[in-house]
């Protein structure tokens, strides 16, 4: 198993849904990672659509830079649309 | 428990004040329920833990498909070879989640379960015991797997997250086991014949008091139990989750019209709980060092299987080398 590949694996569980990450599966190539990962994460109907990506192909975000990346949005609250209080009278917007 | 005296290499648990400020970070962490990812730091004992309670888990799952596979071939119907067919292979797909889970520590898949061959990673003591006759696979199922969900839920709130998200996909899937085990059993109890009642009677004679083992030593003989509970990996103590599991199995027996080997079993009207006798413990620690009935066998099963099966990993490699070569021309 050592020279296989390893593979995340995201499902779409209905149309009209994104893909979710939902695991991993290790193989030869990805056609078979598409097989394996058909046989472990879709026994139950749990999909209509999986996609398979060698994992050494994600970069990812470092946890230290958390606070770098993500805090800067935890002070703009005029980006949220319940920022802007209106009268009653305007109704749903 | 599938999981059982998992070592933390921890003499007791530490302070907060004691700790390093990233042990401290890490600690409050865990304390406030904020899950720990991969990419996370974490203290090394902690990862070494982790390492060695989900290979012992996913080992379980995967040695658990060899006392059933003894029955597919034998089971009394097409129906009841295709429900047994699809609870092998959920075990299966439950050893892989967990293995992957576990592969995110940094750990590799091929030298956790070279551990476990060699005798040096451990399995659930429950599945070292042989399956004799058919009503064996309705008590697998029902509290085998019943057992095992009692200690699995909690674990779906484990700290680590990607355990904890493989917890969810197991526990999703377990009560089909549950329910199909204890189908097979009450069919025989309502529709079969004496010798077939008997079978029943026989089978939960023998897994009873195994089954109960399955949680792991009682809390006064449970030394790492402090630190899991510390770090999250474990939310409930041995005999907590083994009281659990008999409260809500005596009813369910009752219905079955059985029994189980226990002369000291009696409910006490004032706790809710049902009392239970002495646990042979000599007899799990035996299990435990390999000397259970069918540990050599169930070793032997899973290396037989990792070595005739090299030449289709060896092909799979080769085809797929083949393919991209073609593809490339």
């Amino acid at each position: 198993m050592a020279d296989w590949t390893l593979f995340e694996v995201f499902v779409r569980s209905k149309h009209g849904l994104n893909h979710k990450h939902v695991g991993s599966v290790h193989a030869a190539d990805a056609e078979m990672a598409i097989e394996n990962a058909r046989e472990l994460y879709t026994r139950r109907s749990e999909g209509v659509s999986i996609w398979v990506v060698p994992s050494t192909a994600i970069t990812a975000t470092a946890s230290d830079e958390k606070e770098a990346l993500f805090d800067p949005a935890d002070d703009k609250v005029y980006r949220h649309a319940s920022f802007y209080e209106l009268p009653d009278e305007v109704g749903h917007m | 428990m599938y999981a059982q005296m998992v070592e933390t290499g921890s003499k007791g648990v530490r302070d907060l004040e004691s700790m390093s400020d990233q042990e401290r970070a890490f600690q409050e962490r865990v304390d406030a329920d904020i899950k720990i990812e991969a990419k996370n730091w974490m203290p090394e004992a902690y990862r070494k833990t982790l390492i060695r309670q989900i290979s012992q888990h996913a080992h379980s799952e995967i040695v658990g498909m060899l006392p059933e596979g003894n029955w597919v071939t034998r089971a009394p119907s097409l129906k009841r070879k295709l429900q047994l067919m699809a609870k092998i292979q959920d075990e299966a797909g439950h050893g892989l989640y967990l293995y992957s889970a576990m592969e995110t520590l940094g750990a590799d898949r091929d030298e956790e379960v070279q551990k476990m061959h060699e005798g040096k990673a451990k399995y659930s003591s429950i599945f070292n015991y042989p399956t004799l006759n058919w009503a064996d696979m309705g008590t697998i199922g029902w509290l085998v797997d019943g057992a095992a969900i009692v200690n699995q839920v909690p674990l779906q709130r484990t700290s680590y997250g990607p355990y904890a998200r493989a917890m969810i996909r197991v526990c999703k899937e377990e009560s089909f086991h549950q329910r199909q085990g204890y189908e097979i059993l009450l069919h025989m109890m309502t529709h079969g014949n004496e010798a077939q009642k008997a079978m029943v009677q026989d089978s939960i004679n023998r897994f009873w008091w195994p089954v109960l083992m399955m949680f792991g030593p009682s809390d006064a003989n449970s030394p790492n139990s402090a630190q899991s509970m510390a770090w999250k990996i474990k939310r409930h103590s041995n005999d907590e989750l083994r009281q659990r599991f008999i409260d809500q199995t005596i009813p369910q027996l009752q219905i079955l019209g059985c029994t189980v080997p226990d002369p000291d079993l009696k409910y006490n009207e004032e706790t809710g709980h049902w009392e239970f006798g002495d646990i042979e413990w000599s007899e799990f620690y035996e299990v435990l060092k390999g000397n259970g009935p069918c540990n050599k066998e169930r070793v032997a099963q899973r290396k037989k299987a990792i070595d005739e099966g090299a030449w289709v990993r060896e092909a799979a490699v080769a085809y797929a080398k083949k393919k991209q070569q073609r593809n490339a021309a």
